[in-house]
């Protein structure tokens, strides 16, 4: 018996080598630059980050004047702006309904109503509590304007790429001249680190299949894109870098709160463990 | 334990009055307080305790949950959403809900094996190894229906390929799909069907549980030495003893389940998730959650859909058939020197088949150059899923019954006392 429990162990352990080696391979299909954070990094990754509030204001500023063109974000409501976390968070206005500047943002809008009096269509200002207003009327005008592709909502965009904002700030940034050999139509633009797979439209080596993929979106954002009011230059890199904080509160504008009481509740639980542990002890002491 | 008698004694006026017209006081004090536990458990047996906190989070952040959301196919992902967004904590019971599901598994996989290694199912455990076997396939059920809930891409997408499982049954199949989807395709018939029987089906596994609990107290508690409990001695009253060391595992495991609510709430889920469900485009990659990918893998070892569906249910039907495959006399795998082996390779092969599940089968292990056309020539996804299939199956139906006829055990204890004692 023992020769064979001997063998089995080799049988296991072989197994398990197997199985590490395998671990950190090479998704075969699919192809893509991996994403990547800007040089100064993200204020909000890891446990202790939190939001740069001056970068979501910029971040803001980028949305409004680029992205919102032909992305909706339509489950965000003005007075979101105004939250705790929030880019223009007053902690004098605890009902972000009344922060001065969210009020501002929110009455440059028109609103379409009804009439209560006639019953006809009307507009008026935008309130904190109103959604951001869509770029289109339905997906049938984004895709006219679009080419038959309907841009994406950005209400949870971070959320919904694999990378969250390091995905966004890098395809921002990432657009370039597709590599010789490559055949792109003119709708659509090469990107490395998009997901996708170039093979069929590549004509060189197998092997060599550049990474990334196509959007039909053209670079959105360029050196002097916007201007920021904060006087931070206004390169590509500066802008994608705020947009994607931007987009990253938006995704989820809890981050902050979840965190920290996250902390506390370790705490706590760590706290009850040890007096858990010692009257464990006393209880069963002498009965092991 | 059922020579165990009752040794509640009932001290006030209304205890007593009670007592004499529904003893459920007694029956409390019969299984949670002088309950008999055998003194020799370790820390695998702390997960049955972990299961129920689990089964509560998830009954009671659940029902919060459907007081917010909205089976509707239009409004399901938004209202989700706006649990996250404006509910007060909606983020903090949305998240606990939707990681308490891997929590629950990752918790009832550990109990599982426990009860495979010490042979918890063995006479005359079998009904309660088929309580937990019902509770298990009732809780894959639950958890698939709740993540068709937000209605994003992998929603959608996993409930179309796993309800179309069905549709490969011959002659009856279509018929069976069409009335379960309620019309012919996934939509909000679909949806709102599986709203229902997602709330429904965590009260039949409270009742199961209850079942399960109530056949455990009749046998009384399996043991790390697989040897029953003699007398007295074997045994310590499960209050406080089983409480104390029940509730510093349950503390310790919601230290793990914060880390993942708190700091990686999405990091047990998929992005395409947060994208609405949109039946006009299929994701790239469909993949069901961490603790379903061995089952799928298994589904797609096989070319042939029937055979791959088979295959799939198989692999769960055999757990249920486990009492009656193992022909060792000996319980505990403590004593079982050989079977103890082919028990380490069959949980390295369920990880192994979870990981091929969320692989393209066509992917390469690791390949060894090519074939005169350029495909490459290796270890496939696809054929390492079949030969870990097909030890997954072996285990049971082969090396089960097998290895307990021919294996020479190790002596076992004459007492759990005896067995507490060696160790010091």
């Amino acid at each position: 018996m023992s020769i064979l429990t001997k063998s089995l162990k080799a049988v296991a352990g072989a197994a398990l080598a197997v199985s590490l080696m395998a671990a950190p391979h090479v998704n075969a299909a699919e192809n893509f630059k991996e994403p990547e954070a800007p040089k100064e990094g993200f204020s909000f990754e890891g446990p202790f980050g939190t939001f740069d509030q001056a970068q979501l204001q910029r971040g803001y500023k980028v949305y409004r004047e680029v992205c919102s063109a032909c992305h909706s974000m339509k489950l965000l409501s003005f007075r979101n702006l105004a939250q705790k976390d929030g880019p223009f968070y007053d902690p004098k206005y605890k009902n972000p309904n009344d922060n001065p500047i969210v009020k501002q943002i929110a009455s440059e809008y028109d609103i379409p109503e009804i009439d209560p009096d006639t019953g006809d269509e009307a507009t008026r200002k935008g309130t904190p509590s109103d959604r951001f207003v869509s770029p289109f009327k339905n997906d049938e005008a984004a895709k006219a304007s679009n080419g038959g592709a309907i841009p994406p909502d950005l209400s949870v965009m971070a959320k919904a790429r694999e990378g969250g904002a390091r995905y966004i700030y890098s395809i921002l940034t990432g657009f370039r001249a597709p590599p010789a050999g490559l055949t792109i139509a003119d709708t659509q633009h090469y990107n490395p680190y998009v997901h996708g797979s170039l093979a069929t439209q590549w004509k060189g080596d197998p092997h060599k299949v550049p990474l990334g993929g196509v959007l039909a979106m053209p670079p959105p954002l360029a050196d002097g894109r916007v201007t920021f009011d904060d006087g931070r230059a206004s390169t590509l890199s500066n802008e994608a870098a705020d947009v994607a904080a931007f987009l990253e509160w938006a995704s989820d504008p809890h981050a902050i709160e979840r965190k920290q009481t996250g902390f506390a509740v370790i705490i706590y639980l760590l706290l009850m463990a040890g007096v858990t542990y010692i009257a464990y002890r006393k209880v069963w002491k002498g009965k092991h | 334990m059922s020579e165990h008698k009752s040794t509640y004694e009932p001290k006030t006026g209304i205890e007593k009055w009670l007592d004499a017209r529904l003893p459920i006081i007694r029956l409390g004090y019969d299984s949670f307080i002088d309950y008999p536990t055998p003194k020799n458990l370790n820390y695998w047996w702390t997960f049955g305790g972990i299961l129920s906190l689990c089964l509560g989070i998830q009954i009671i952040t659940g029902v919060i949950l459907a007081m917010h959301y909205v089976a509707s196919a239009d409004l399901a992902f938004n209202s989700v959403e706006r649990i996250m967004r404006d509910v007060n904590y909606g983020w903090l019971i949305r998240y606990t809900h939707a990681n308490g599901a891997s929590m629950f598994f990752f918790a009832v996989y550990i109990h599982m094996f426990r009860g495979l290694y010490y042979g918890s199912y063995k006479a005359p455990r079998e009904v309660l190894w088929l309580l937990g076997c019902v509770i298990y396939f009732l809780m894959i059920a639950t958890a698939f229906m709740g993540y068709v809930l937000p209605w994003g891409q992998m929603s959608y997408y996993g409930a179309v390929v796993i309800t179309n499982l069905i549709g490969a049954i011959p002659v009856v199949g279509p018929s069976i799909l069409t009335w379960l989807q309620g019309g012919f395709s996934v939509d909000q018939p679909t949806l709102n069907r599986f709203f229902s029987l997602h709330y429904l089906l965590p009260f039949v596994i409270a009742g199961v549980t209850v079942l399960h609990v109530w056949a455990l107290h009749v046998t009384g508690q399996n043991n790390p030495t697989g040897v029953e409990i003699k007398s007295k001695e074997d045994t310590v009253p499960f209050t406080p003893y089983a409480t104390i060391k029940d509730g510093l595992a349950m503390i310790l495991f919601l230290v793990m389940f914060a880390v993942f609510v708190f700091f990686a709430p999405d990091a047990l889920g998929h992005a395409d998730n947060y994208v609405p469900a949109n039946p006009l485009q299929t994701p790239n990659h469909i993949v069901p959650e961490w603790y379903m990918l061995p089952f799928y893998a298994i589904l797609r070892a096989v070319p042939n859909k029937l055979a791959g569906v088979l295959l799939m249910f198989g692999a769960i039907a055999v757990i249920f058939a486990l009492p009656w495959l193992d022909t060792s006399k000996v319980r505990s795998m403590r004593y079982r020197p050989v079977m103890r082996w082919f028990f380490v390779l069959f949980v390295i092969t369920c990880v192994a088949l979870g990981w091929c599940g969320a692989q393209l089968p066509t992917d390469m292990v690791f390949s060894m150059g090519e074939d005169a056309q350029g495909n490459p020539i290796g270890l496939s996804v696809v054929l390492l899923s079949q030969l870990l299939a097909a030890y997954y199956f072996a285990f049971f139906l082969i090396i089960m019954p097998w290895i307990g006829l021919k294996e020479d055990p190790l002596p076992l204890p004459a007492s759990i006392s005896e067995a507490v004692l060696a160790k010091h």
